[in-house]
């Protein structure tokens, strides 16, 4: 029976070939360490949102007069209700940390290199929409926090030139954050997550395409892959075991760790709090908005900070193959961007003293220092590596890929 | 991988696969009852279950409707004749005594909603008439002709005094 559904199925749909080929003998590096296990993690972390926010949603009311009472409905008279409430705030969270670990893999092992610059930059995209989604679902409880962060953000549109006054107006369909852009803010946070869904498919198609990248940073031979199933579908989900206790940790035991206390204040238009802060996946590029004393200046240093991750690919000019492995300059530059992302996540949680905004200022120029020098450190790196004599196998490693591409150039060049 | 890989044990790793599937099948049906259950009326919803009504404002021959759980309440204060009449009738598609369907026969509650699809019957001379799909109802709430299938279902309630029931 079963197989001749599936027979009835694959002459018009190739469900088999298809699972086969993406799923079961889809070839995997055999070197893959646990680093690898974020990508499928963040797209459960997706799932696990949706879900519960579609729940949520049944519940919730878009109205600045019901809004935090629905919240309160929500946690005490809805069945289960408080579950899937600290499930999506917490998981809000673990999908940042999961993302960040995710992009901090592809840094360190050079993921981003050739051939693997559109997933770079699709990841790009779906970081910026998670950003969006986040900000504009942190609206909805309607607490003092939510409505100043979301004051504060929307107007950060001002610096748009000529025309910032209209443009935040028009965002809020309002001249306050008000009714109109809590219902749009919760239109587009139900929106957004399925947006996300289809650019995750194209970064996934690319992935199929590109394949696996993997920590030696080199392109490995047919026969050093591995079908995914079994073997890292185990791996994946052994991972999700280990994710779901630490998560679940932070469910059931600590689930107000992670959402500020001034938010349990229903918003108060005619009052900010004394010490605002955004959550804490914001607060290294909240600190870099308010390390530039100047309004535009700032929102354009924070916008950078998030999209000069996607030069990545033109800045690293170095011809050595992989990230850190082989590449000591490159791995410490990969070290200090990563202490100096936690000063910038101390100095944005700090209220604003002389201290902290120095430290902070300090901290921002060595934030874009590190993107910036990257093209002269890069090559200067590979010039030295190769004076002192590269492994026999990585020049050849090189040459073969200068030889491909001075042919593809050839080739371009006779089209 | 390969079928023709050997396995040491094969009987072992058969029982391992099919462990982890039942544990992992359990773990999700679990956790998929908190999602379930939160669609199930809330705690404040169950709070309103419950309707008081004061019968002393509805004369002999009178209809009173009540909402108990979202739901009309019918309420009528009959008179003798009406008691009469139904108390003589007994064959009926959906056969129930009219003194099973009522705690004081001058007093007749039932949940206004018909048991074909759910309209709310319009008072008539000789009962109900369901606007919806055209069941008729007597006196007691049963069902005489139409669609529907079953009486007017009667809702728990209690005379928390001679004039005060407490439906629910």
């Amino acid at each position: 029976m079963y197989k001749r559904t599936l027979a009835w199925i694959d002459q018009r749909f190739p469900l088999t070939s298809f699972v086969k080929h993406s799923v079961a003998d889809y070839p995997t590096p055999r070197n893959l360490s646990y680093w690898w296990n974020f990508g499928s993690l963040a797209g459960i972390a997706l799932v696990l949102q949706i879900v519960t926010g579609i729940f949520l949603a049944m519940h919730y009311k878009a109205d600045v007069g019901m809004a935090f009472d629905s919240i309160q409905h929500i946690m005490r008279d809805v069945n289960y209700g408080w579950l899937l409430r600290f499930i999506h705030s917490t998981g809000a969270s673990a999908f940042f940390a999961v993302i960040y670990i995710h992009m901090a893999r592809t840094l360190y092992y050079g993921s981003y290199r050739a051939p693997r610059e559109l997933m770079w930059w699709t990841g790009q995209g779906l970081l910026l929409l998670l950003m969006a989604t986040a900000f504009m679902g942190y609206l909805l409880p309607w607490g003092q926090m939510s409505y100043w962060g979301a004051a504060v953000i929307t107007n950060l549109f001002r610096a748009t030139p000529f025309v910032g006054d209209y443009v935040v107006i028009w965002l809020r369909g309002d001249f306050q954050v008000g009714d109109a852009t809590l219902t749009r803010f919760y239109a587009l946070h139900y929106l957004f997550p399925f947006i996300i869904v289809g650019a995750v498919m194209v970064h996934l198609v690319a992935l199929h395409t590109v394949k696996s990248s993997n920590p030696s940073g080199i392109n490995l031979a047919a026969k050093d892959n591995i079908p995914f199933h079994p073997y890292f579908t185990i791996k994946d989900l052994f991972g999700l075991g280990v994710y779901l206790i630490v998560f679940s940790v932070f469910v059931f035991f600590l689930p107000d760790t992670l959402i500020e206390s001034a938010n349990n204040i229903p918003a108060n238009p005619l009052q900010t709090p004394a010490h605002i802060v955004p959550e804490w996946y914001f607060l290294p590029f909240y600190a870099i908005l308010r390390s530039v004393p100047d309004l535009a200046g700032g929102v354009v240093a924070m916008g950078l900070s998030v999209l000069i991750f996607a030069a990545m690919p033109f800045l690293d000019r170095s011809k050595i193959p992989g990230g850190s492995r082989y590449r000591p300059a490159y791995r410490m530059m990969f070290f200090l961007f990563i202490i100096n992302i936690f000063v910038l996540g101390y100095v944005g949680a700090k209220p604003v003293t002389q201290g902290t905004a120095l430290l902070g200022q300090f901290a921002s120029i060595v934030y874009f220092s590190v993107f910036l020098l990257l093209p002269w450190i890069s090559t200067r790196e590979e010039k030295y590596l190769r004076e002192r004599g590269l492994p026999p196998e990585l020049e050849t490693l090189i040459k073969d890929e200068e030889a491909k591409k001075s042919e593809r150039r050839q080739n371009n060049r006779r089209h | 991988m390969s079928k023709t890989d050997s396995v040491d044990n094969p009987q072992r790793r058969n029982f391992l696969g099919a462990i982890t599937t039942v544990v992992g099948a359990g773990g999700a049906a679990a956790a998929s009852w908190p999602f379930i259950h939160s669609m199930n009326p809330s705690s404040d919803v169950l709070a309103n279950g419950t309707t008081e009504v004061d019968l002393t404002h509805i004369p002999p021959g009178g209809t009173h409707t009540v909402s108990w759980q979202g739901k009309p309440v019918f309420i009528v204060h009959r008179t003798p004749e009406e008691i009469s009449k139904v108390q003589a009738t007994l064959s009926l598609k959906d056969p129930e005594p009219d003194e099973k369907r009522v705690k004081n026969s001058q007093w007749l509650v039932v949940v206004g909603i018909c048991t074909h699809l759910g309209c709310v019957p319009n008072r008539s001379p000789e009962g109900w008439l369901c606007a919806c799909h055209g069941s008729r109802y007597d006196d007691s709430g049963r069902i005489v002709s139409g669609p529907a299938p079953k009486n007017l279902e009667v809702p728990p309630y209690k005379f928390v005094s001679d004039d005060k029931i407490l439906i629910g």
